[in-house]
């Protein structure tokens, strides 16, 4: 049941994420729940993808089946090649709920994947990578802070360090700048990309944000309604270091509009041969 | 100084009140003894009250550890397992719900002679519920997003319990380890009151009880309720220390 699914090694070069026709059904107590239907995409290494789509349509169990913590019913998963069969310490997560633990300080709480994960770093390694990260999300000078005293924006940027602070070579995000106000939003947009292009990993995003998803992102997947299936695939195509001031170009526009007549779609309000 | 201050003072006033309502209803020795009597009451029996009070207090001491242990084992079992919390629940709360009184004579009977042991079950069984319960509600209602940022890395379900669950769970242990001490001391004054056996404070009671010392009576009383508060404070203390986290500045 377990066996290794190992590709051919001329793609080991290519996705470094790779869904095939992923189908997943939860079993409630009121029947089972088809969830995700025949879904396949694939993210290119150190890509940056956003993921699209209807509220419920199945986006967390997508980056639960790529972080391994959930095994597809039919098809498979594969991270750089090798089929996903359980947790590993390559990737790293962050949600809308930061999630961090009160009864650390922030940096013990950046640190705590060190502890879990097999390196041979020492402690004083582990503290100067944290801190190094804090620096960079502007984050200096909290070091010591609980996460109580500190805002929500500043706890989701603590949250992003401690999800990267191991150097995962995925990192899954759920929709981890959703609770926050539209300024802090961009902020921590600016952080990302800050973060991406000093760290080398490839990016999973879920979204509910469209300009969000074509800021970040260099391909937008949108999901039809539950059970999901890639409805539409949109390539980004804006300059590799945006600003917001190019959300607000003719072509940023036009993207968005698309994704939001897509969205409409998938949320069943329009029909798509219209 | 506040902290202490406001503590002691309302206890001084409390005496004084009392002291005042015995006075006023003139009231004699044998329907309520007033502190000036009790004071002259300890004083004489001094060393006896180091002595039983010692007893008690470990007796006490004793079952609220293993309340602790055993508490937080079935807290642990029903806090991971669904169907273990179904099927222990309903159990636990009839056992909660019989009255410890009539538990003390079958436990005397099957221990013959124990006392110890005998004061110290009593103690335990009364007081080892609430900790079993709060500890099942905080591992069961544990948001699963905190296991998933351990559980993604590959961390062992032991590792997500060591860092987390149990970390987490510690406020609300601590505050029913604060219902379960007061607990203990019932469960042991229990035991020693209704089945006399030369030990404890509550040894003492009943003999100021059959010498019709009322003055000795009310004095083990105050002892009694001067040793809760040193436990519970003690408990308080633990809670700053491991838990001091979860208080909020005011
Ligand atoms: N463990 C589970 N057991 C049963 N049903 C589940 C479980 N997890 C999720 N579901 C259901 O599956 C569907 C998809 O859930 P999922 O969380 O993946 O959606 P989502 O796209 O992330 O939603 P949202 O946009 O609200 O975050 C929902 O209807 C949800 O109620
Ligand atoms: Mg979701």
């Amino acid at each position: 049941m377990n066996e290794q699914v190992t590709l051919p090694a001329d793609t080991i070069s290519g996705p470094r994420i790779e869904l095939r026709a992923v189908t997943h059904t939860y079993q409630t107590e009121s029947g089972p729940l088809p969830v995700l239907d025949d879904l396949s995409f694939a993210c290119a290494d150190r890509s940056f993808t956003a993921v699209v789509g209807p509220s419920g349509c199945g986006k967390s169990t997508l980056t639960r089946l790529v972080a391994g913590l959930l095994k597809p019913d039919e098809g498979q998963v594969f991270l750089h090649g090798e089929e996903v069969s359980g947790p590993r310490a390559t990737v790293g997560m962050a949600f809308q709920n930061p999630v961090l633990l009160e009864w650390r300080t922030i940096i013990e709480n950046v640190v705590l994947p060190l502890e879990i994960v097999p390196n041979n770093l020492s402690k004083s390694d582990r503290t100067a990578r944290a801190h190094e990260l804090l620096s960079l999300v502007g984050l200096a000078g909290f070091e010591n802070k609980r996460p109580s005293e500190l805002s929500g924006g500043m706890r989701q940027r603590a949250s992003l360090c401690r999800a990267i602070v191991h150097r995962p070579e995925v990192l899954i995000l759920d929709e981890p700048f959703g609770a926050l106000d539209a300024f802090t939003r961009e902020d921590l947009w600016q952080i990302m990309q800050a973060l991406r292009k000093e760290e080398n990993v490839t990016c999973i995003l879920i979204t509910h944000d469209l300009r969000e998803s074509v800021f970040l992102a260099e391909r937008v997947v949108v999901l039809s309604g539950r059970p999901a299936h890639v409805q539409f695939t949109l390539d980004v195509d804006l300059p590799e270091n945006r600003t917001l001031e190019d959300l607000y170009s003719p072509g940023a526009t036009e993207m968005l509009h698309e994704l939001r007549h897509q969205i409409e779609i998938a949320q069943g309000r329009v029909d798509a041969n219209v | 100084m506040h902290r202490i201050g406001v503590p002691v003072a309302a206890v001084l006033i409390f005496l004084l009140l009392w002291e005042w309502l015995v006075w006023f209803n003139g009231w004699p020795n044998y329907k309520m003894a007033s502190p000036t009597d009790i004071g002259p009451a300890m004083w004489q029996y001094r060393w006896l009250f180091l002595e039983y009070g010692w007893d008690t207090l470990w007796r006490t001491v004793v079952g609220l550890a293993l309340s602790v242990i055993v508490g937080t084992l079935l807290g642990m079992v029903m806090g991971f397992s669904k169907l273990m919390r179904d099927a222990l629940y309903p159990l636990l709360v009839g056992f909660n719900a019989v009255p410890k009184a009539t538990v003390v004579p079958v436990i005397a009977l099957i221990f013959v002679g124990m006392h110890d042991t005998n004061t110290i079950l009593i103690a335990f069984m009364i007081s080892f519920f609430p900790i079993a319960v709060s500890i099942s509600i905080g591992l069961s209602t544990l948001e699963p997003e905190y296991r998933d940022i351990l559980r993604a890395l590959g961390a062992s379900r032991f590792t997500i319990f060591r860092k987390i669950a149990l970390p987490k769970t510690l406020p609300e242990f601590f505050g029913a380890l604060k219902v379960s001490v007061t607990l203990a001391f019932i469960g042991t004054n229990l035991m020693e009151i209704v089945e006399p056996h030369g030990k404890g404070l509550g040894h003492l009671f009943d003999s100021g009880k059959i010498n019709a010392d009322y003055p000795l009576m009310f004095a083990v009383l105050i002892a009694l309720a001067a040793l809760g508060i040193l436990l519970f404070y003690v408990v308080v203390m633990l809670e700053r220390i491991f838990a001091g986290w979860s208080e909020r500045g005011t």
